[in-house]
């Protein structure tokens, strides 16, 4: 077989759609282009049918009924619409939440528009060095007038994966909702929102190999009942939850995408974890200084996160031009900030900046996992002997003893 | 982000990589940046009797225009006198390079590193005339 080149390492930023799903997707966007709320011809009632199925098979990956999915554009507005949704109509009940310091940047912005306009007050539970989140941290971080509480369910940088069920039960036993977002995790790993003793579940589609502009979020209907303000105003649609014309097209591929993800999971968690060890093997064994970022057994199937220590991650994405990654340096972001998941890991700064993230997914090759273990210990070669940091290491200067100066 | 063909050039065949033993008669060395910062530059000049500079070399942790730049500077810097190494802007590094602005603090490394190495050399060979005798290097080695 070819290799064709770049390769696409970068499932977790997002993936392409499966070919099933476009198929799936198709005839909703010209054949049946009705509106599902067109209650009086058959062009709205096969709309509805559609929407109805895509709602079952979401709510199928994740343990739910189907009356507890509403669609959104995607986790982003899931999550908004979770939280702000929650604090508008429990804001009688309390005015705190407790969010994990990892969480995903929608919930870290969220919660801070919540605190700077609406006097919510936010505590964040720090994670271990492997970004695992302590239920008894949890516990003690919840007050009398905590009204939530938010961990994101798998990271999106370091793949970690949260004791959900402990977390869950810690929620319940203090009556407080238990919000998630699982957009890095759904289709990828089981979910069981009752198991899990989940309130509110966000998701999103172009994650799991549908559309982007289609997401959801689980509210729970039963034990307890979750009630939220909407945040969209308009026809009432998605039972008042979120009004706006259902995205038919885009539903119907979040739904195939679903359902997919949770026929192909066994043996598509094997086959990546298989192939992700190898990266991470075929790497390690050639290269010293290297750390994996996140828990080694609590983690995604396909991410990889590892630090090049004395190389900056910007240049070493440069030398590996031919892969799209993802890296935790400050260089490669907008806010010239190294990876706040990094940090909060208790990883050194300079660490921070060297974090490479690696995601695999449904269409990689052991090939082209190769191909990248090839290319990526080339490069750290090479860099490394370009690098004065790695230089005085081998001198045997302590680094963490030199006082730097910057400018 | 995209790079410009200079600074991707200079990525891929560094000019001048390398080091110079510091304790030779004659060698500069500069380090400027921290690692926290995601900068390290390391900048060497040989100078001769004359006050030429005959050779430099560099090594960078940086990013590409961290690496560009200190390539450039290395280029620049042989054959210079001391006084026109001291000379030379971060924004003629910029405007070779077609830096944006975002990555005009790897220039301003770079001059900064131009300018330790100098003085490095002017004060271990005792010639305390130059005029940037008096700034620091920024950065020390060892403890």
């Amino acid at each position: 077989m070819d290799m064709k080149l770049p390769i696409y390492m970068d499932y977790q930023s997002t993936t392409p759609m499966d070919p099933r799903v476009l198929d799936a997707m198709l005839p909703f966007f010209t054949e049946h282009f009705g509106h599902p709320a067109s209650r009086n011809h058959s062009f709205g009632w096969e709309a509805e049918q559609a929407v109805d199925t895509a709602r079952g098979q979401v709510a199928d990956l994740i343990g739910a009924t189907p009356k507890e999915i509403v669609f959104t554009s995607g986790a982003t507005e899931a999550i908004n619409l979770g939280l702000k949704g929650v604090a508008e109509m429990y804001g009688e009940k309390g005015k705190h939440m407790v969010v994990s310091a990892i969480d995903s940047r929608p919930v870290q912005d969220v919660v801070k528009r919540l605190a700077r306009e609406h006097g919510l007050e936010v505590t964040e539970v720090p994670v271990d060095k492997e970004g695992l989140v302590s239920p008894q941290d949890v516990q003690a971080a919840i007050r009398p007038d905590t009204i939530l509480v938010s961990v994101m369910m798998a990271n999106n940088e370091i793949g970690t994966i949260q004791d959900m069920a402990a977390i869950g039960k810690v929620c319940k036993d203090a009556g407080v909702i238990f919000f998630t977002d699982a957009s890095e995790a759904a289709g990828k790993v089981p979910v069981d929102v009752q198991a899990m003793g989940i309130d509110l579940l966000a998701l999103t589609a172009h994650k799991m190999y549908g559309p982007k502009g289609a997401g959801a979020l689980y509210v729970r209907r039963k034990g307890p009942r979750v009630r939220l303000s909407p945040q969209i105003d308009g026809g009432g649609h998605e039972r008042g939850m979120r009004s706006g014309t259902v995205n038919v097209q885009g539903v119907v591929g979040l739904g195939k995408a679903c359902e997919l993800c949770k026929e192909l999971m066994p043996e598509e968690a094997k086959r990546l974890a298989a192939l992700r060890d190898k990266l991470q093997d075929g790497i390690l064994a050639a290269c010293d200084e290297v750390h994996v970022n996140g828990s080694r057994e609590r983690r995604l199937p396909h991410n990889l996160n590892l630090s090049f220590a004395y190389i900056e991650g910007e240049s070493m994405l440069m030398g590996l031009k031919d892969i799209a990654l993802s890296s935790g340096s400050a260089c490669t972001t907008s806010t010239l900030e190294p990876s706040y998941v990094i940090r909060a890991l208790g990883v050194s700064e300079d660490l921070a900046h060297s974090s490479i993230r690696f995601s695999l997914g449904r269409f990689t090759t052991e090939e082209e996992v190769d191909y990248a273990i090839g290319q990526v210990n080339q490069t750290v070669k090479r860099l490394r002997d370009m690098s004065p940091l790695y230089e005085m290491a081998k001198e045997g200067v302590d680094l963490s003893t030199v006082s730097w100066k910057a400018d | 982000m995209a790079y410009s063909d200079k600074v991707l050039d200079h990525y891929n065949n560094p000019r001048n990589m390398g080091s110079f033993d510091k304790d030779e008669d004659g060698v500069g060395t500069g380090i400027v940046g921290a690692p926290e910062c995601g900068d390290v530059m390391k900048l060497q000049v040989k100078i001769n009797d004359d006050g030429i500079i005959e050779d430099a070399k560099f090594k960078t942790f940086g990013c590409g225009s961290a690496i560009a730049s200190s390539s450039l500077a290395t280029e620049w810097l042989k054959g210079r006198t001391v006084e026109q190494a001291m000379a030379i802007k971060n924004t003629e590094i910029v405007d070779e390079l077609n830096l944006p602005p975002v990555k005009i603090h790897c220039s301003i490394l770079a001059e900064d590193a131009i300018k330790a190495a100098v003085n490095d050399y002017v004060q271990k060979s005792g010639k305390g005339d130059s005029e940037g005798a008096a700034a620091k290097p920024t950065a020390k080695t060892g403890t």
